[in-house]
């Protein structure tokens, strides 16, 4: 059997079982709607406003950074199979692959975009 | 083949046997074994999750010096089962301003990306679910799923704490997932392959040895994943409510929480597996695949129990604090560990067993060590500028 058929029964039961726990939670418990229960919790007051508002724009940055690095990083783990086989080359080249990366950091702290406000 | 030496093959030539014999095409026998296979797995895996509710309710209570559950059953065994027929016959309720299809859908991702990380979790050297050749990487595809079912379940719930926790939530997964992907390339460096089965099997040295530094970053990345305390953004108690999952109640929250208990037992699991060893301890696994599961199932007790021991001893840090913290710290210093380790393991390929290990655990500590001191006089740099240079005062002695 392949073994991405596996992975995919796993997807497949994975899912199964929270969805089924929370179809039996749905069937077996009490359905008394009213608007106040159903209003969204704000510590007791009425909300304002609508909850999809503008947010922190660090956040966004943040994300960037991370997106740059995740994508760099995945590139390092063919190298890093084959390190052994491959010799002190492969290790000199890894290491300056690394320190570009690592430039890209320092590039990104001295703009102050590491910063939270 | 006797059953004690290798009970999956065993049962599954069985199930074959009788399955062909009732003229079921082979392919379709596979799919159905495989099928009742990752039942019985994920099965077993939701009881161990009920207890785990137990060992977490109890351990906390004695890090806070309480007793715990302790009224229904034995030390209060039956507890979680009473809780989750309180959770089961509970009212769903979805908030009126919500978007009803992600808002349900998140709790079922939530647990689902933690079942899933169960596919390559290698319980013994027969019983595993897949050894998959890129395992590393699957780790972190699975966790993506979960930082997805947190900003699906924040943004869905109109709610603006639940925004705000899964906004925090995210950032900090994000981030701390680059020192552990990183840390990830260090046990594959030292393998050479991502499997974890090979990962394991290359462990006659635990990868601890090899690289301490290692492990502890990926300790730290790993609580930062499960969004445990000090890192518990997400649920900032005093300031966001509960985070993402404010506007959850039901069995719904009980995925959320659930997910979270079975994900710490999991990244327990994975922290024994890439740097502990494994199943193997001293042999025992060669003798039957039964005692190689109660190995790793202690081990990854004893990594569940020292995320426990961090989550309920240290304070939470404040997001920019965090956030710096892993930007300007954890990931260069993970960055460099990368090199040196890779430098290290080059130079001291074919030198005695004992030279390389002393090589790789030095070098470790040296560098632990560096950063450290990098860290002290930066901080005290900073303490000076903030606080002025403090004049040293000498007072005149009196002379007799």
């Amino acid at each position: 059997m392949s073994q991405w058929i596996y992975i995919g029964l796993f997807f497949i039961v994975g899912l199964i079982v929270p969805v089924g726990a929370i179809t039996v939670a749905w069937i077996l418990g009490p359905k008394k709607p009213n608007p106040i229960k159903q209003a969204t919790y704000e510590c007791g007051i009425e909300t304002v406003g609508d909850s999809w508002v503008q947010f922190k724009a660090q956040y966004y940055i943040f994300a960037l950074v991370f997106l740059v690095f995740d994508v760099e990083t995945v590139f390092l783990f063919p190298w890093a199979v084959k390190l052994g086989e491959l010799g002190m080359f492969a290790v000199v080249e890894g290491i300056i692959f690394i320190l570009i990366l690592i430039a890209g950091l320092v590039y990104t702290w001295r703009k102050g975009m590491l910063e939270w406000a | 083949m006797s059953f004690w030496k290798d009970p999956l093959k065993v049962a599954a030539d069985w199930l074959m046997g009788i399955l062909t014999g009732w003229g079921m095409p082979e392919v379709a026998a596979q799919v159905l074994i495989g099928f009742l296979g990752v039942l019985i797995l994920i099965s077993i895996l939701m009881v161990l999750d009920i207890f785990l509710v137990w060992v977490e309710r109890k351990v906390v209570s004695r890090f806070q010096d309480r007793i715990g559950p302790n009224r229904v059953g034995p030390f209060g065994l039956i507890q979680p089962f009473a809780d989750i027929i309180k959770l089961l016959i509970k009212e769903d309720i979805t908030p009126s301003g919500a978007d009803k299809v992600v808002y349900n859908i998140a709790p079922m991702l939530s647990m689902m990306s933690v079942l899933i990380l169960w596919a390559i979790v290698p319980l013994a050297p027969t019983i595993l679910g897949v050894d998959l050749n890129i395992g590393a990487l699957y780790i972190i595809a699975a966790g993506a799923i979960g930082t997805l079912s947190i900003i699906m379940a924040g943004w869905s719930s109109n709610n603006k704490f639940a925004l705000i926790g899964a906004f925090r939530q995210v950032a900090v997964m994000v981030s701390f997932e680059i020192p552990m992907l990183t840390m990830l390339l260090i046990p594959t460096i030292l393998a050479g392959s991502m499997g974890m089965n090979a990962i394991i099997e290359k462990q006659d040295i635990w990868f601890f040895w090899l690289s301490p530094l290692a492990a502890l970053i990926f300790l730290i990345t790993a609580i930062a994943e499960l969004g445990r305390a000090p890192f518990d953004m997400a649920e900032g108690e005093s300031e966001l409510v509960a985070g993402y999952n404010t506007e959850y109640s039901g069995m719904k929250f009980g995925m959320f929480y659930a997910g979270e208990l079975l994900h710490a037992f999991t990244y327990g699991g994975f922290l024994a597996i890439l740097f502990f060893g494994g199943y193997r301890f001293f042999g025992l696994e060669q003798v039957s695949p039964f005692l190689a599961i109660a190995v790793i199932i202690f081990k990854a007790f004893v990594g569940y129990w020292v995320i426990m021991w961090i989550k309920y001893t240290l304070l939470r840090i404040r997001i920019d604090h965090m956030l710096a913290f892993n930007w300007k710290f954890l990931t260069p210093l993970a960055f460099t560990l990368l090199m040196v380790t890779a430098l290290v393991n080059a130079l001291l390929a074919g030198t005695s067993a004992w030279l390389y290990v002393a090589g790789m655990f030095l070098s470790n500590v040296v560098l632990a060590w560096a950063a450290l001191e990098i860290a002290r006089s930066y901080s005290r740099k900073e303490r000076g500028k903030t606080e002025g240079v403090k004049k040293v005062v000498t007072t005149p002695r009196s002379t007799p």
